[in-house]
């Protein structure tokens, strides 16, 4: 039964993430008045990438492929870690919070090494600012996780995320609502949606993702697209457990669970680029202090 | 009708942060109005329940800080003509930094406390010290006359945190003879800000530190 689950969560985090972004774009779409893309346009644009070839600048080095490569691995392992719908993940152990936080680092360290690596002053600013937000948004994901690991009593993410979690509600309710505030400023933050930055930019001076990959092409540039995908996905699935942690008995129902609650977590993601601005950069390290706050606050609370 | 008093409290804290992040003095005058009004709420919510006396008092409260402070403070701000809170001695986020290691603290402390054990499950005691901590570094941190007010009224809130704990023993009198007090306070301040507005043409209170005739 585990291996069939664990195959079930390797199907969907690889084959999910892409339909996140198409949902997000559509419900975009929907608020404007648009048709909008197909929902799996973002498959097509991965496939079309891999397909083509690419440009590689003469300045560059292996650092340059990588960093998507390495971006996208390490987001992977991620994956592998994370339980999804409540069902344990396919590798667990404790303390894997800690890897789970500092894979996504990891990537980010490469992505913004293959960013400077191109000698281009532009991207050289974009990668100042991604590690200068991160440095913000890391302690708010950790105060998040150790509030869940404070109540689940464990500290591999199978334990927070699964079973015993369904009770928390009751216990630390008010400090599950402020991080999971706290976890939503963080996944809009890191996967660059709109307060932070938009993701349709590409030639404006105050995007911060964007700019680090201008000069990645083909199918080093699917491999960017499907990791930020897929990262959405994961950060995306860890706010579903918290908000909704019950099970509905039956595994099968779970993994439906899980699908409609995704959907329904990026339809959300859409309304809230849709009906908000992009947020001054000056502001932005506030609004991540803020969350670190709200985070470090839940924690206070349940330790009291 | 204690178990929503947690929350409540929970809020009003939050609130504190927004009060010592936000730059726009509108901003931070609804939300010192809004916490007064959860105070009043919270009157209610107490282990005794709503009595006559009770509900008189938060009514009072609810009357006082959500309705006729933000009136006539967002009155004292279009008269002087200032919206925001430029420089304050201690930035935004450091300020917010201060806080929220004050509230933490304030939990800390609180249970170190010897309370009588119907008051140890409830957050009132560390509710009420945060409150008062980030009201002081309002208070102490800015310039703006009006943010003073502002930041003396959180105080206020914290103190008045502390005084839901004990509106069983304190006399009638004593609770309405403090926001009577509050209501003198805020008058007198609104007027004191104009006066300096006229006299300096600014409100920031850094200028005034020499005694002339």
């Amino acid at each position: 039964m585990f291996v069939i689950h664990v195959l079930i969560h390797i199907v969907f985090m690889f084959a999910m993430p892409p339909l996140l972004l198409g949902v997000i774009a559509k419900t975009k779409a929907a608020f404007a008045g648009r048709a909008g893309p197909p929902l799996l346009q973002p498959y097509y644009d991965c496939i079309k990438l891999l397909q083509k070839g690419s440009v590689l600048s003469t300045t560059t080095t292996w650092v340059f492929l990588g960093g998507p490569v390495v971006g996208l691995a390490s987001t992977l392992v991620a994956g592998l870690l994370l339980p999804l719908g409540g069902h344990a993940a396919p590798i667990s152990f404790e303390g894997d919070l800690i890897l789970f936080a500092y894979l996504f680092a990891l990537g980010r360290f490469f992505t913004a090494s293959a960013a400077l690596d191109t000698g281009s002053a532009f991207e050289g600013m974009g990668a100042a600012r991604e590690v200068t937000f991160a440095c913000l948004a890391e302690p708010a994901l950790f105060f998040g996780l150790l509030t869940l690991a404070k109540l689940s009593q464990s500290l591999s993410l199978t334990g927070m995320l699964t079973e015993p979690f369904a009770v928390a509600w009751g216990v630390g309710g008010s400090s599950l609502v402020l991080v999971a505030v706290s976890l939503f400023i963080v996944l809009l933050a890191e996967n660059c949606r709109i307060p932070f930055d938009d993701p349709n930019t590409h030639l404006e001076l105050t995007m911060i993702h964007e700019v680090m990959v201008l000069d990645h092409s083909g199918p080093a540039f699917g491999m960017i697209l499907y990791g930020a995908a897929m990262k959405l996905f994961l950060l995306g699935a860890v706010l579903l457990r918290v908000l909704v942690p019950v099970s509905l008995g039956n595994a099968w129902f779970d993994w439906a669970g899980f699908l409609a609650g995704m959907t329904l977590l990026s339809v959300f993601i859409g309304v809230v680029e849709s009906t908000m601005a992009r947020l001054r950069l000056v502001n932005v390290p506030k609004v991540l202090v803020a969350a670190c706050l709200l985070a470090a606050f839940g924690l206070v609370l349940l330790v009291k | 009708m204690t178990e929503w008093l947690d929350p409540l409290l929970v809020v009003a804290m939050l609130l504190n942060f927004v009060a010592l992040g936000a730059s726009h003095l509108r901003t931070v005058i609804r939300v010192v109005a809004l916490q007064g009004v959860l105070l009043g709420v919270m009157l209610l919510l107490t282990h005794s329940g709503p009595s006559l006396r009770t509900s008189l008092v938060a009514a009072a409260a609810v009357l006082l800080k959500g309705a006729v402070f933000p009136r006539m403070l967002s009155h004292a701000i279009r008269e002087v003509n200032i919206r925001r809170e430029v420089e304050p001695i201690i930035g935004f986020i450091a300020s917010l930094v201060l806080g929220a290691i004050g509230t933490a603290l304030a939990v800390v402390f609180a249970r170190t406390l010897p309370l009588a054990p119907e008051h140890t499950e409830t957050m009132l005691v560390p509710g009420s010290l945060a409150s008062v901590w980030c009201g002081f570094l309002i208070l102490a941190t800015r310039l703006k006359a009006v943010s003073q007010v502002l930041g003396y009224l959180v105080l206020e809130n914290g103190i008045f945190i502390f005084g839901v704990l004990l509106h069983e023993a304190m006399p009638l009198l004593v609770e309405v003879g403090v926001l009577l007090d509050l209501f003198v306070a805020i008058f007198v301040m609104g007027i004191i800000i104009h006066r300096i507005n006229r006299e300096f043409s600014t409100v920031n209170t850094q200028l005034l530190s020499m005694l002339r005739d």
